[in-house]
């Protein structure tokens, strides 16, 4: 007898009303918010200020994705890694050579592929996973970290064989129009990122989400429970890194104007792991609430600054300030919160919620 | 007749020359309930990841519905029909309830992660199809109450319905049950001891489990296993089990 049966039958009932079986719908409220958001910043690609497409917004969003690609490997299937940087190099040289060298393909394609090699790069250097874990596998993904960089460097191939190291990235087209100006690189970002969230939120809710985090919270009961942990691993890479690669390229040609090896070197990967380590491990709004955070904190330092010492406060002495603010942050929020402002602000509302009855 | 769904043939397991399992053989005819018992350090842990490929056997062989192996990855005893608990709760502890029951179905997952990632039809057919397993499994071991709940933040004895919801969601033919009732108090076991009960009834499973409460085993078991030092001193009925002076001496530490 099956499961179902049996339980129809303990229960006596013939048939269970469909509805009492179904997942309840998710609420209402938070679709629509987040679509009013997605519009929301559609809505800001109207701003007449360049300022905040080149300062905030375009930095804000793709390291956000960034954050993003690190936090499905990180934070959902629990394999630390310290190579977001590299791999976000190889999608901007990808990219970059598929634009030059094959001008027939669309942009959304060289950015797709562009991912693709990425996330090639991703299982390979994920390779170690099957065997380590923790501190050391984040050590092994170090090598990633300074060999892929240092391959670009190396070989001019790479970058067409300029002299100055840093190329100019080709001009951005797509369905005929041109995305060179900065409304047209906020929204082709704005766009990847939200059609990438959509994919990892699908991922995070499926079955292979719930792999990756049963791997995460107790390997050896997952493989034993029918999963198959190496090949979950090195998807998560793959997810991961095909993510971070289009990031990678978003920074190179939306924001920076150049691909440059040296815009992802291993302090590229630090910035990104605080991200979701601010923002929240394990969560997808963690990616943007760490982003954000990480970006727009030192702008708000230097114009605080601004306004209150009038530029007797010399920037140098404010870069050490804004680093001061982030690592003290971070010890504290790895000693008081390990999951981020995310679930800082989960813990907030169920105490708003339960407020009168309880403190 | 019955037929023999597990033999353990001549198996025997060390570690670093530490004799865990000596020359073990046995067998579990389909649709029994036997029960390993022996003193702490007996071997029955180890002997339970021997057969669901958590440790490789030194020598021997199992055979699982007729086909043998000689050496078994821990996801092929899963595919086989092989479900497990674990004697200290080895649940993904920031997940669900329903999670962490719907994470027992993966070995059944066709969806690859392409449709899981775009969210095409048969990946959305799937969860819908887990979703309703996982339902009836939440309902059988009577935790709908606490569906939504994380399960690191609840009880010990609910931890372990949990876990044999989940061993049991997969609709496993063999169910290897770790100390399913240890630190419960009486009302608990019996509690625990009504679900092993309706899952080997109702749902045809074999089940081996470790057990130290002797009058549990002999109420549930229709076959014990005996250890002791990695050997096996007894193999039978209850009734039997209870007057072999060998198990005697096992567990009351006797000379003879």
């Amino acid at each position: 007898m099956s499961l179902a049966q049996a339980d129809l039958a303990a229960t006596g009932l013939s048939a269970a009303p469909d509805e009492v079986l179904r997942p309840a719908p998710t609420s209402v409220l938070p679709r629509a918010l987040g679509a009013i958001g997605i519009a929301a910043l559609y809505g800001l690609a109207f701003l007449p200020n360049d300022y905040w497409f080149n300062a905030i917004l375009i930095p804000f969003l793709i390291m956000a994705l960034a954050g993003l690609g690190l936090n499905l490997l990180t934070g959902y299937a629990g394999l630390a890694s310290l190579g977001s940087g590299a791999f976000m190099s190889v999608g901007a040289f990808a990219t970059y050579n598929l634009l030059l060298r094959a001008p027939a393909l669309p942009l959304a394609a060289s950015l797709i592929l562009g991912g693709g090699f990425a996330a090639a790069a991703g299982v390979l250097f994920g390779l170690p996973s099957l065997r380590i874990k923790g501190f050391y596998l984040a050590a092994a993904t170090l090598a990633a970290q300074f060999f892929l960089p240092w391959l670009f460097n190396q070989y001019g191939w790479f970058s067409n064989y300029t002299t100055s190291g840093s190329i100019s990235a080709p001009r951005l087209v797509a369905f005929g129009r041109d995305l060179s100006h900065p409304a047209g690189r906020y929204l082709l970002t704005l766009t990847a990122v939200v059609l990438l969230t959509a994919l990892a939120r699908n991922i995070v809710r499926s079955q292979t989400g719930r792999n990756w985090m049963a791997i995460r919270d107790m390997e050896t009961a997952a493989a034993v429970g029918g999963i198959p942990v190496g090949f979950n691993k090195l998807a998560a890479f793959a997810v991961s890194s095909f993510i971070l690669g289009i990031a990678g390229a978003l920074w190179a040609f939306a924001y920076l104007g150049t691909v440059d090896a040296s815009s992802f070197d291993l302090n590229r990967s630090f910035t990104i792991l605080f991200i979701i380590i601010i923002g929240g491990m394990g969560s997808i709004a963690g990616a943007f609430i760490g982003s954000a955070f990480v970006i727009l904190l030192p702008i708000l330092i230097s114009h605080l600054a601004e306004s209150a010492f009038g530029g007797a406060v010399d920037a140098g002495q404010l870069q050490n300030l804004e680093k001061i603010l982030f690592g003290s942050l971070i010890v504290i929020l790895l000693i008081k919160e390990p999951h981020g402002l995310t679930a800082l602000a989960a813990k907030f509302r169920t105490r708003l919620r339960q407020w009168p009855l309880k403190v | 007749m019955s037929a023999q769904l597990l033999s353990v043939r001549d198996v025997s397991l060390a570690f670093r020359g530490i004799k865990a399992l000596t020359n073990l053989s046995f067998d579990v005819t389909e649709g029994e309930i036997c029960s390993l018992i022996g003193p702490n350090g007996a071997g029955k842990s180890s002997l339970l990841n021997v057969i669901n490929g958590v440790y490789r056997a030194s020598s021997g062989e199992i055979a699982f519905d007729g086909r043998t192996f000689q050496k078994l990855r821990p996801i092929d005893a899963a595919r086989l029909g092989i479900g497990r608990t674990f004697q200290n709760n080895a649940l993904f502890k920031r997940l669900t309830v329903l999670d962490n029951v719907l994470a027992g179905l993966s070995r059944k997952s066709t969806a690859t992660l392409l449709e899981n990632a775009l969210g095409l039809p048969r990946s959305v057919a799937e969860a819908r199809l887990f979703r309703d397993h996982a339902e009836q499994a939440i309902a059988f071991l009577e935790i709908e109450a606490w569906r939504d709940a994380v399960v690191g933040q609840l009880p010990y004895g609910l931890q372990k319905r949990v876990e044999l919801a989940r061993a049991l969601v997969g609709e496993p033919r063999l169910l290897l049950l770790d100390e399913p009732m240890a630190g419960m108090n009486h009302d608990e076991k019996a509690e625990i001891s009504r679900f092993i009960l309706d899952i080997n009834s109702e749902l045809g499973t074999t089940i081996v489990l470790i057990e130290h409460d002797i009058g549990v085993v002999m109420g549930l078991s229709d076959h014990v296993v005996v250890l002791d030092y990695g050997r096996k001193v007894g193999d039978g009925p209850p009734d039997e089990v209870r007057a072999n002076p060998d198990v005697i001496a096992a567990y009351l530490g006797t000379t003879h």
